[in-house]
């Protein structure tokens, strides 16, 4: 029990060093209201080629996603002995295999098999 | 307006009289045999007023010990209702040639093979693996409890929930006649209309949460709670090959809740993920179902080749050869287990490359498992082999797991798949691999370790004859089922027109009953075991004379596992204790803090069973109902804070010293 609690006290205090301070929570905050601000003003202005837009809403959800790991859920490389990281890189092999494996079988079998009236209708 | 008919169907859904399958005799026989004994059974619990004991040291409790032994309850009773079904549909396959039909109709035969596969994977398979991990990990790591008691009291009663509702399919309405995977567009709703496919759907979502939770917590009692000095590499490979699935339990279980929550939005709101039409496409379930699906096998089987290597090591009486190749072999196939999804359906149309890609995957993971056979082959190689049980199992399996290895990379082979593809050569290779591998080696864990948790041993006669029926009947049944298969004999059949054909399902009729031979001893095995305890009793705690952890401790263990919690040094942590002459510690016992029992386990999975009823029968009330009871009932328990509870030092001592008597009675004797 008493090495749980000492577990979390480093957790606490050893941490990153913006981690888990005000100081790192704001800018957390500030980074992700930039991030989200940006991908909506493309999408306002309307400026930029639609396909353009969409790929770059989605690099800096993948972006959020990091500012949010490292400031909000305060992970880093030490904490919990390695294992969150540990956790972190199996989560991205997995997701990695199934998304851009399905992603591949199903262009195959999209080429294949689909029937070919309903390739045409859409867009 | 409201009219008697809208009434009942806002009450009842679509539950009427007609759903219960009254026109089919067999059912209406089955139902009258399982009502009489459900009845029998219920009666002998009031006369003999078990209800009270059950509830308060079973249902409720949250002690990983008597939690792994409900699951293995749960398991062999499934077991029962599983093998039924197989034995009906050899007997149909018998007898359904020359023009006859055989006794099952194809509605019927249909829901007994979709019935047989969820059953055996989902309701059999998993809680037996499962509930030997949820016994054996906390002892071997030398821990008290798992890391959430009470997660783990719930998520067994989700499991059970789920064997509840395919149970009740069997007599109120129907089950999925779809296969046990449930490919749309036959599981959509214009195909499947009735509430077969619901029960499944909502089935294996009620007992995934169990699973997927139970995952969590193993993994977190593997990660966090091992005794001090059992660094990863010191842990016994039991607990690797369990910590390794469960990792797979916990990665690959949301895809399945993913694909069926689709299947069951395009059912019930009408989306086409999945439908043909509208840009629906089938073959993205179909391949998400099996990104689940591999992972699945390789859940089964790793725990079984954990058992293997503790039952070798400890039977030929030597440290298990290659330890680290063994660890790292583990580790390999669960990486290379997500890479591999797609050989289940080569035929599908991916082309060459893709196909190609898969089969080499599929090949290469035959190394790592390739690996493990020679390690055990090495550890009894001038070994002292003791040929008890478990070991007998063990080297079954080795024998027989490599014929279903070997048909397995002929299948990786895809222009051999397109010619077996769905052949029973198929069905041949998986009962192979997961009888042979997966059933053997659960077979090998419940003979190896129930003397720890009941403190006798079972009786070896019994044992044996279960033995040699269930290796010679596993051969008889499914050796002709791959000639046929080489044949074009495809599965899922329910009549032949080939009259050649017949002798071979004989043949495997002849076999499925010799299996229901070895059942029948194993359950007489247990039975005479219980008669016969006081001759097969173990008073050491270490009958086998054993290398890990969990021998260290009395059989049955007491409630908080060690006194102490031991130190670790070596690998085989209770081998190295005794070899320097470990001496027990007689006092200093301190009160130990336990967690608390819970009832709210029995009643959330319990509400979750009504909720999923509501849903099948679209009785939305109930539906809605339970939901909302279910989400009270869980916030209420977060106000709970009598969660744990001190068991006195007074009470440590007397336990331990009762238990010194009995080490001083035995040694005398």
């Amino acid at each position: 029990m008493s090495s749980d609690v000492h577990a979390h006290a480093d957790a606490h205090h050893s941490a990153d060093d913006h981690a888990g301070t005000r100081q790192g929570q704001l800018i957390g905050f500030g980074l992700s209201v930039v991030l989200t601000a940006i991908p909506f003003l493309l999408v306002m202005n309307g400026s930029l080629d639609k396909q353009v837009t969409a790929l770059i809403i989605m690099a800096f959800a993948a972006v959020q996603v990091v500012v949010h790991m490292i400031f909000f859920l305060h992970m880093n490389t030490k904490a919990e002995g390695g294992w969150t990281m540990m956790a972190l890189i199996f989560t991205i092999i997995m997701v990695v295999i199934a998304l851009s494996g399905s992603l591949w079988v199903m262009h195959h079998l999209t080429t294949n098999m689909m029937p070919v009236h309903e390739m045409g209708s859409t867009p | 307006m409201f009219d008697t008919a809208n009434l009942t169907k806002l009450i009842f859904g679509r539950l009427t009289l007609e759903s219960l399958p009254l026109h089919e005799p067999i059912i209406v026989g089955t139902f009258a045999m399982v009502a009489l004994g459900g009845l029998a059974l219920l009666g002998a619990l009031t006369y003999f007023r078990l209800w009270g004991y059950l509830w308060k040291e079973w249902f409720t409790t949250v002690d990983h010990k008597r939690i792994g032994i409900m699951y293995m309850v749960l398991g062999i009773v499934m077991l029962l209702r599983g093998f039924a079904d197989a034995l009906m549909m050899r007997l149909q396959q018998a007898i359904a040639f020359n023009g006859s039909e055989g006794y099952l109709n194809s509605h019927h035969y249909d829901q007994v093979f979709t019935a047989h596969g969820v059953i055996m994977i989902f309701f059999v398979a998993m809680p037996l693996v499962t509930g030997l991990m949820n016994y054996v990990v906390p002892l071997q790591i030398g821990a008290r409890d798992v890391s959430f008691p009470f997660l783990n009291n719930f998520s067994f009663w989700m499991t059970t929930a789920g064997a509840v509702l395919v149970m009740c399919s069997l007599f109120v309405g129907e089950f999925a006649r779809t296969g046990w995977l449930a490919y749309p567009p036959l599981s959509n709703l214009s195909y499947s209309p009735d509430v077969g496919v619901d029960y499944y759907i909502w089935a294996l979502q009620v007992a995934g949460v169990g699973t997927l939770l139970s995952g969590v917590n193993l993994i977190c009692t593997i990660v966090k709670m091992r005794a001090p000095g059992m660094t990863m590499m010191k842990m016994p490979v039991f607990t690797w090959t369990s910590l390794c699935t469960n990792v797979l339990i916990v990665a690959s279980f949301p895809v399945l809740t993913a694909v069926l929550a689709l299947l069951s939005l395009d059912r019930y709101v009408g989306t086409n993920f999945f439908t043909n039409d509208f840009g629906g496409d089938p073959m993205m379930y179909v391949n998400l179902i099996w990104i689940w699906g591999h992972p699945e096998v390789y859940i089964l089987i790793l725990p079984a080749f954990g058992i293997f290597s503790e039952v070798t090591s400890t039977f030929s009486g030597k440290r298990l050869f290659g330890y680290t190749s063994m660890v790292y072999a583990t580790v390999v196939i669960t990486i290379l287990s997500y890479l591999v999804w797609l050989h289940h359906f080569f035929t599908m149309g991916s082309g060459a490359s893709v196909n190609s890609f898969f089969g080499i995957t599929t090949m290469i993971i035959s190394i790592p498992t390739g690996a493990k056979m020679f390690n055990w082959l090495f550890t009894m190689y001038r070994g002292r082999i003791r040929f008890e049980l478990p070991m007998m199992w063990t080297v079954a399996f080795m024998l027989t797991f490599v014929i279903g290895g070997m048909t397995g990379v002929l299948l990786a082979v895809p222009p051999a798949d397109f010619v077996l593809h769905n052949s029973l050569f198929l069905v041949a290779h998986f009962h192979n691999v997961i009888i042979g591998g997966v059933l053997f080696g659960l077979f090998a864990g419940i003979a190896y370790w129930f003397p720890k948790a009941f403190g006798f041993k079972l009786d070896p006669f019994w044992g044996k004859m279960s033995f040699w029926f269930w290796t010679v009947g596993f051969y008889f049944a499914f050796m002709p089922l791959y000639v046929l298969g080489l044949m074009g004999v495809t599965r899922r059949l329910r009549t032949f027109d080939d009259p050649s054909l017949q002798i071979w399902f004989i043949i495997a009729g002849i076999g499925a009953f010799m299996i229901l031979l070895g059942i029948a001893s194993f359950l007489i095995q247990i039975a005479v075991s219980v008669l016969r305890r006081e001759q097969l009793v173990d008073t050491t705690g270490d009958p086998w004379d054993a290398r890990t952890l969990e021998w260290a401790t009395s059989s049955p263990p007491p409630a908080y596992n060690f006194a102490f919690t031991p130190v670790i040094h070596d690998n085989d942590a209770w081998w190295d204790m005794k070899r320097r002459g470990y001496v027990r510690p007689l006092t200093g016992f301190k009160a130990i803090h336990m967690p608390s029992n819970s009832g709210t386990g029995v009643i959330l999975a319990g509400l979750s069973t009504t909720m999923a009823f509501g849903l099948i029968w679209y009785m939305w009330w109930m539906a809605a109902g339970s939901f909302a009871a279910l989400l009270a009932v869980a916030i209420g328990h977060t106000f709970n804070y009598h969660r744990s509870f001190h068991i006195p030092a007074d009470e440590v001592v007397s336990v331990e010293r009762a238990r010194t008597e009995l080490l001083a009675a035995g040694a005398k004797s």
